[in-house]
């Protein structure tokens, strides 16, 4: 395998969407889906002699998520112009910073798997993170002549997050951006929702022989619509350049386009075509300092982020860190979960039964998380049920697709089917007896040494019960009667 | 009354007053309609808007012109650029706003050197503004047509933009008082930039006392604009005549070389020199200062001013607004539109700019201009320090034949000499006019004074003006 003579060198390049209510330097909604050049004014359409003002709330997000990324915040804040002809940028230059970015030096501590499948962590650096104003969105569907620009989009705040070539592989870039989003999520920075842009993300590979020091030539990869396709370019990629070396051939440094439809990368422009953006500072927006009591004001108001947060679940709660590594990605799945044990459930049996069943019964109807008709509540019913030995849990997967289509909760199901263990000694006694005499050859293998008889014996107890007798007690029956 | 175009802004305010203000107009368009075919001040005067919008206003009725790079919704508004003919901005400048609010009537759309660049009118696309003391000569610029309106009466005042000089070497040329405001003490909200860490709005009027009334107007804090100060604004006419005693006067020696006129013309340094004793009489003290980097303002200028430009001026691609020239695709809109809108100035500046800003001459040139620029300011900072008032003159020669440089930029460049500094500093100065040529051509006396400080360049430029009545001749049209 070739393959393994190479080793990858990554760094992703990713743009969020800030949270606000207007635009970077305008007061424009920031409102997804408006009509086309609604949300417009003379600044964002860098009508002759408007001028920008800086958003206040697009600072702080970015503070926030400098913070979130244990990153150093600079504390002179200077914008640049990136200058550029495209008809998505109206001022033909994109307010941007150049070379003192808001926040700087941070880093990212992902979960990932090794090779042999144990979860290690893994520190992916941080080189910086910029605010910068998006650019429009160029309109050539159902067109038949020309193209037209929609300008809603114009001057959204961005913040660019460049990492260091420090991930090694598609699945820890997978990781990593998973990680990212959940912590931008968390310090309410961005929603991130991929489907509507608010995250978009540009790969750079390179490859080098291992054990060698020195980066290979890198080529960027753009147009990555999910962390899927960010996966599979990479894949992509990193097989294209080791076939290119392996031919005797040389990487060149390019910009590369991503083709879903076809699976493969291929050549946006090369490096002669590279623009010179001709960066100066932005003489519209004077420099000015940010204050150290306003960093800390900032950093006070985070709340806890998702390693945190995983951390807590694993040593308070005793979780396994698989368990708990899902639950935190998703900061409405994290909730769901604390307000299911602060309801009243366990937290090992709440984490089971959200991951394992909830989430599926919920998935085959489509239904999202945040929309689930099982509250939290109603989920720690069911697992109190288990708990205090109501039901067994083989009910109570029964239970759970009746409290969802019945709308009823696990108590009131539970007493309506008649549902509840049995816990009559008597009665299981009375069933273990009758399946002994039944089944002599079960009893004598047990006897003679065959402890997985004894489970066959437990079953058939369970089967004549119709499911409800307590399992703990027909083991503890059988084992008497049969010593 | 035949000769209500003849008053100074002052004597407009009170003649509305007294309910004359339908009259000031009628005054002003029959002055324009006999003298403007010669002097092409104005580029259109269809635009006058409505008077009597806030009847108590510090301008109530009286029409104010504007240069035409100043947006005012609704009416056309060009830079005197054939890329831009037909833009009609959505909004108003923000000292549109505040003329509006004070009452004034916005008449007039002056022409200008294309997009600014320029110190003789010569560049327009509505071809060049003549200068009303001799119609052979240029009236300065870039705002030569704001001066040259208020010189030939057929304005009481008007607005300008200065980014290297281009109210007061018009005015200086015209005859006219002409102040450019300390940078960030007038709004640029909705002026089309030129050098965006210059460029600053002023009054061209025909009296000091004419130039504090209107900076009492313009002058002020705007949101919108994130280089605009926040700092008091005082009522620039209350304190015209205090006493101007022990007042100190700096003269760079860099500008008056002890053995030479230096770069100046006999006349304006004549001038000049008289204009000194007439200060010295009035109570001023005389010292001479030291401005060590000042000698490089032009070559810094051209770079710094010039960048900004190149990056201000990639708007105007025919995608949006203006001329759009016919083509095959985006990029032969780009190069078809740019080729014919822009004037061969302009396409100057923006490749000296994009040179200055590219990769391998950035640090060469812009940052090194920078950094020159951070001296500057420093010479000035310490000479204010020893002096209230820096003095010069603002052009170093009167109004030049049309045509006369218009071939020779560097010569062109060069009668900005002594304007261009206060633009890299960023402090307010004033030109007043300080006597004739032997051809009877006007000359300007430049005042500089520290940040911020406009009351005292006015007090001095006032008493000075009171003094010498030099505002008093007109020119024979």
């Amino acid at each position: 395998m070739t393959q393994t003579k190479y080793e990858p060198v990554i760094g992703l390049e990713v743009h969020v969407q800030l949270g606000t209510k207007s635009k970077l330097f305008c007061a424009c909604p920031t409102d997804f889906g408006s009509e086309p050049n609604a949300n417009t004014c003379p600044v964002c359409l860098g009508m002759p002699g408007s001028l920008p003002v800086l958003n206040a709330e697009a600072l702080e997000l970015g503070m926030r998520a400098g913070l979130a990324l244990d990153c150093e915040i600079n504390a002179r804040l200077k914008f640049d112009r990136k200058n550029y002809f495209y008809p998505d940028l109206p001022k033909a230059y994109q307010i941007s910073q150049y070379d003192m970015p808001i926040d700087k030096n941070g880093h990212l501590i992902v979960e990932v798997k090794d090779k042999e499948g144990k979860w290690i962590e893994k520190r992916i650096g941080i080189t910086r993170a910029h605010l910068e104003e998006d650019a429009g969105k160029l309109l050539h569907e159902g067109i038949v002549d020309g193209t037209l620009v929609d300008y809603n989009r114009g001057g959204i705040p961005l913040l660019e997050i460049v990492s260091e070539p420090d991930i090694r592989s598609a699945e820890e870039a997978y990781a990593y951006l998973t990680a990212l989003k959940a912590v931008l999520q968390y310090a309410g920075v961005s929603d991130c929702d991929m489907e509507m842009g608010k995250l978009r993300c540009d790969a750079n590979v390179s490859v080098r022989p291992v054990g060698q020091e020195k980066f290979g030539t890198r080529t960027e990869t753009k147009n990555l619509n999910s962390f899927r396709a960010v996966q599979k370019a990479i894949d992509y990629e990193i097989a294209r350049q080791i076939q290119v070396i392996e031919d005797g051939g040389v990487v060149e440094q390019q910009t590369r386009l991503w083709n879903e439809a076809k699976g493969e990368t291929a050549l946006m422009r090369s490096k002669e075509d590279a623009h010179d953006y001709r960066y100066f500072p932005e003489p519209d927006l004077v420099p000015f300092t940010i204050a150290r009591e306003k960093v800390e004001a900032v950093r006070k108001t985070l709340p806890e982020l998702p390693r945190a947060r995983a951390k807590r679940f694993v040593e308070k709660l005793g979780l396994p860190r698989a368990d708990a590594h899902v639950l935190v990605e998703d900061q409405v799945l994290a909730a769901f979960f604390e307000t299911t044990i602060a309801e009243g459930a366990s937290a090992k049996l709440a984490a089971n039964w959200l991951l394992n069943d909830l989430l599926g019964t919920l998935n085959e109807q489509k239904i999202k998380i945040e929309d689930s008709p099982i509250s939290p509540k109603a989920l720690a019913g069911l697992i109190q049920l288990i708990d205090n030995s109501t039901i067994n849990g083989k009910i109570a997967k029964d239970v759970l697709p009746l409290m969802l289509s019945e709308n009823k909760s696990a108590d009131q199901i539970v007493k309506e089917k008649g549902l509840a263990q049995v816990q009559d000694t008597g009665l299981i006694e009375q069933i273990a007896d009758k399946v002994i005499a039944a089944n002599p050859k079960s009893v004598e293998d047990f006897k003679a040494g065959k402890k997985q008889a004894l489970g066959f014996l437990v079953g058939q107890v369970m089967k004549e019960s119709q499911g409800k007798a307590n399992p703990k007690m027909i083991n503890e029956i059988l084992t008497k009667k049969l010593s | 009354m035949s000769d209500l175009h003849l008053l100074t802004l002052k004597e407009a305010i009170e003649q509305a007053k007294k309910g004359g203000a339908a009259d000031l107009v009628t005054a002003l368009k029959n002055r324009a309609q006999k003298l403007n075919p010669s002097v092409n001040a104005f580029i259109g005067l269809e635009n006058t808007s409505p008077i009597g919008a806030a009847a108590s206003g510090a301008l109530a009725g009286v029409p104010i012109a504007v240069k035409d790079n100043i947006c005012v919704e609704g009416q056309e508004t060009t830079c005197a650029s054939k890329i831009l003919k037909g833009h009609v901005p959505p909004y108003d400048a923000h000292v549109i706003q505040k003329l509006k609010n004070a009452g004034a009537s916005i008449y007039g759309r002056c022409n200008m050197d294309e997009f600014a660049f320029g110190s003789s009118c010569e560049t327009s696309t509505y071809g060049p503004s003549k200068n009303p003391w001799n119609l052979d000569c240029v009236p300065g610029g870039s705002s030569g047509g704001s001066a040259a309106a208020v010189a030939a009466d057929m304005a009481y005042a008007a607005l300008g933009s200065d980014t290297g000089g281009s109210i007061r070497q018009p005015a200086a040329l015209c005859g006219l008082v002409g102040l450019k405001p300390t940078y960030g003490r007038v709004s640029r909200n909705g002026l089309i930039a030129f050098g965006s860490s210059f460029d600053q709005i002023g009054p061209i009027t025909k009296t000091v006392e004419d130039s504090a009334i209107l900076l009492n107007v313009l002058a002020g804090h705007d949101a919108m604009d994130s280089t605009s100060a926040n700092v008091p604004v005082p009522d620039y006419t209350k304190n015209l005549n205090t006493s101007i005693k022990g007042l100190k006067i700096g003269l760079p020696k860099e500008f008056f070389p002890k053995d030479s006129a230096g770069g100046m013309d006999k006349d304006v340094e004549k001038s000049v020199r008289e204009a000194v004793e007439v200060l010295k009489g009035l109570g001023a003290e005389i010292k001479e200062i030291s401005l060590p980097h000042v000698q490089y303002s032009v070559e810094v200028y051209y770079i710094v001013a010039v960048a900004e430009a190149s990056s201000n001026l990639g708007r105007f691609d025919g995608v949006r607004y203006g001329a759009r020239a016919a083509a095959k695709d985006l990029n032969e809109v780009y190069f078809a539109s740019r080729s014919a809108g822009f004037g061969q100035e302009a396409k100057r500046r923006i490749l000296l700019g994009t040179f200055v800003l590219s990769a391998g001459y950035y640090e060469a040139y812009y940052l090194k201009g920078q950094k020159v620029r951070t001296l500057i300011r420093n010479d000035f900072d310490h000479a204010f320090k020893e002096v209230d008032v820096i003095l010069s003159p603002t052009s170093p020669c009167a109004a030049f034949k049309i045509g006369e440089k218009s071939s020779d930029p560097l010569a062109m460049y060069l009668s900005d000499i002594y304007t261009i500094p206060a633009n890299l500093a960023g402090i307010p100065a004033l030109s007043v006019p300080c006597g004739f040529t032997g051809a009877g051509l006007p000359i300007g006396l430049q005042l500089m004074g520290r940040a911020f400080e406009e009351e005292t360049i006015l007090r001095m430029a006032h008493q000075y003006e009171q003094k010498t009545q030099f505002y008093k001749k007109k020119p024979a049209l």
